[in-house]
């Protein structure tokens, strides 16, 4: 396989809260390849949305990174680690945006309620190309044709109430967009639009991939999002990695219990009449709470007693994949 | 494609409810909002959230109401608790079997009592509970408001805190103490504390994780088994609505356009705007993804709802009738209805239940 274009390196990120401390990714790799999507999935507290505002260095100041590197094309002359760079520097700044953008769960974070789509588009545009107003005005335009949105220049001027929440979702594509990035951070980019404008924003997000050669990095919660976009998959729990691999490979033998559990798990359009999900027990707990060993063995109902609850699995190799577990065997 | 997908026994006319035991009955329910403007509150534009929709919900029975954000299906759900007034329709409700009663047009004072037969629980969990009150008292303020006698009360909350699987030291702790899906389960609590006939759960996993989602789900489904009630489900999710409803009814704007039991809904749907819904769930399969999605653009404005059938502008099938005259909703005499002109002629593509097994690897659960 070629070289990938980020690669994220035993990544640990701990908030610092009155109540104490609380570890919300520990010892986190991944790789991110030129043109391919790579989905981190995961529960709410697993610590995916806390990795990508760790790439972008954009934590709170609570937030310590007690270990890690952010490698910006690995093995290339050009090789940067992120985390090398003071996070309010101009560097960092020129990497958000033009190298890196991000797209939020709900555009309206993104936008300004005060001004209109055009306005703020146009100023994404100059900040990062510093061109004079009449050339952002048509750049943006462009923009809004490529992300798909209806009567463009008559959509310049409206304000971002003004629109529904999938075209709300196209303008935050379009900004994101604006500084010519080639990886893109999706989080949650469809948890809050309905079904049928989810499938439109995740076919435009495609279609984009394909076009510009984006890598993307989308997180989610969302298995069936998943299988519709991804090439590798990521599941994480509690902050850590618990399985890798290739998509297919995930689906269709996933590795660890907890991957299995989440599968079950997932209400089925082709179910039967009132059957039952199968169910994890519990709750995901708080990552200040975090067990003992695996984070995964009070709700792992294959747990090996004694052993899970008092160290915790690295990663095993298994084919492409790779799940840290007790119960895998390794093979070729 | 499905070579038997019509339905054989349509009739033109009005609905028609021949079903002995209907829990709650809404007929040609309409709910229309008007924004006022300026210094003589002029009406400027009214709002049709909801233009005549008629559903039966009949004893222990799910019926589900799905459509994107913005057909109205939680307006009508507003309506039937009457939160907001109806403002046209009726809207009868029986607790028991014979005491049918138009809750449409009533007063507040009249209301109270019918109002503790029929539940709600919502979305959020975390803003649905007051945060000062105790799980006990959460649960307890709908048995006080019935007058049920404080010695009992306690016995009762115990034993809803055990229906819905928490323990019975939850009732002394607060809700920031609780998790979102126990937090649910507390919402369930307090809905089924009056005894309601009548469950109106909207949008009751949404805001859920994945593995919890699950557990609420299998919830709902077990207490719905073991006190018989009725339920109206409001989703935008099909894969949550295929588990726990009997029947389903599809909005759009404003309208039911199909009604059907929910296997004849997913594995045969007769109007183009349930085929484009189902199709646009994720396939939660690798190997099948990249569909081509019959469906662009938004749902429009319900100020400004497009002439003849309201879907035409998005389908695929429009002709010029459906440019020009509104589509009535036709029932067969199975209880399968449709509003499309050409309901007749299109053979639409389901979800099969047979013929896509699981690709997962994980083996599924057998019940």
């Amino acid at each position: 396989m070629n070289q990938p274009i980020l690669s994220v390196k035993d990544l640990s990120v701990q908030f610092r809260l009155l109540e104490g401390t609380t570890r919300a990714v520990e010892q986190l790799s991944l790789d991110l390849f030129p043109g391919k999507c790579l989905a981190v999935v995961g529960e709410s507290g697993s610590g995916k949305s806390v990795t990508a505002r760790t790439i972008l260095r954009i934590l709170d100041r609570n937030a310590h990174v007690t270990s890690g590197e952010i490698l910006l094309d690995p093995d290339t002359p050009n090789e940067l680690d992120l985390m090398r760079l003071p996070s309010t520097g101009r560097r960092i700044r020129a990497i958000r945006g033009q190298r890196i953008a991000l797209i939020f769960q709900e555009p309206m974070a993104s936008l300004s309620m005060h001004y209109t789509v055009g306005n703020q588009l146009m100023e994404a545009v100059r900040i990062h190309s510093g061109v004079p107003r009449d050339i952002a005005f048509a750049k943006a335009v462009t923009l809004l044709v490529e992300v798909g949105i209806p009567n463009p220049a008559a959509r310049m001027s409206a304000f971002p109430f003004q629109l529904s929440g999938g075209l709300r979702q196209r303008v935050g594509i379009a900004l994101a967009l604006a500084g010519e990035p080639d990886i893109l951070i999706a989080d949650e980019p469809t948890t809050a639009l309905d079904v049928t404008t989810q499938a439109q924003v995740l076919n435009l997000l495609r279609k984009l991939q394909k076009e510009r050669n984006l890598s993307l990095l989308l997180i989610t919660h969302d298995l069936g999002v998943v299988a519709e976009m991804a090439n590798e998959v990521l599941v994480m729990y509690l902050g850590r990695a618990v399985e890798t691999g290739s998509v297919e490979r995930v689906f269709a033998s996933p590795q660890h219990p907890y991957t299995r559990a989440l599968m079950r798990s997932m209400p089925r359009i082709d179910a039967t009449p009132r059957e039952r999900l199968a169910t994890i027990g519990g709750a995901v707990p708080h990552p200040s709470n975090r067990p003992a060993g695996c984070p995964f063995h009070p709700r792992c109902e294959e747990k090996i007693d004694g052993l899970c609850s008092s160290s915790i699995p690295q990663p095993v190799r298994r084919g492409h994949n790779e799940a840290s577990c007790f119960l895998v065997q390794e093979t070729g | 494609m499905n070579t038997d997908a019509q339905p054989q026994r349509l009739t033109p006319g009005p609905v028609e409810f021949n079903d002995r035991k209907a829990v709650l009955r809404v007929e040609n329910l309409i709910k229309h909002y008007r924004i006022e403007r300026g210094f003589f509150r002029r009406t400027t534009t009214t709002i049709r959230a909801v233009s005549d929709v008629s559903l039966t919900i009949r004893r222990g029975e799910t019926l589900a109401l799905v459509g994107e954000s913005g057909c109205g299906k939680t307006t009508v759900a507003r309506c039937i608790i009457r939160a907001h007034k109806p403002t046209g329709g009726s809207i009868s409700f029986s607790a028991t079997d014979d005491d049918a009663i138009d809750i449409g047009n009533l007063s507040l004072k009249d209301l109270k009592p019918i109002r503790q037969r029929m539940q709600m629980i919502f979305q959020d969990p975390f803003s649905s509970l007051n945060p000062r009150m105790t799980v006990g008292e959460i649960i307890a303020e709908p048995l006080i408001a019935s007058g049920v006698p404080a010695t009992e009360q306690r016995a009762r909350v115990k034993e809803l805190l055990q229906l819905v699987g928490m323990p019975t030291s939850a009732a002394t702790r607060f809700p920031h103490a609780f998790s979102g899906g126990q937090r649910q389960r507390i919402g369930i609590a307090r809905a089924l504390a009056p005894s309601p006939a009548l469950l109106v759960a909207d949008e009751p996993v949404s805001a859920l994780d994945v593995s919890v989602q699950a557990q609420i789900i299998n919830l709902l489904l077990d207490i719905q088994d073991r006190l018989q009630l009725s339920m109206l489900f409001i989703s935008h999710d099909l894969s949550v609505v295929r588990h726990v409803s009997d029947r389903i009814a599809v909005m759009y704007l404003g309208r039911i356009v199909e009604e059907a039991s929910t296997e004849t809904l997913y594995s045969r749907p007769l109007h183009p705007y349930t085929e484009a819904l189902l199709s646009a769930v994720p396939s939660k399969d690798p190997t099948q993804r990249g569909r081509q999605l019959p469906l662009t653009g938004d749902i429009a404005d319900p100020s400004n709802i497009p002439t003849g059938c309201a879907f035409h502008p998005r389908c695929r099938y429009a002709t010029e009738p459906c440019r020009k005259d509104v589509p009535a909703l036709r029932r067969a005499a199975d209880g399968t209805a449709v509003a499309c002109h050409r309901a007749r002629e299109l053979h639409l593509t389901g979800v099969g239940s047979n013929d896509r097994t699981s690709s997962y690897g994980a083996p599924l659960p057998t019940n």
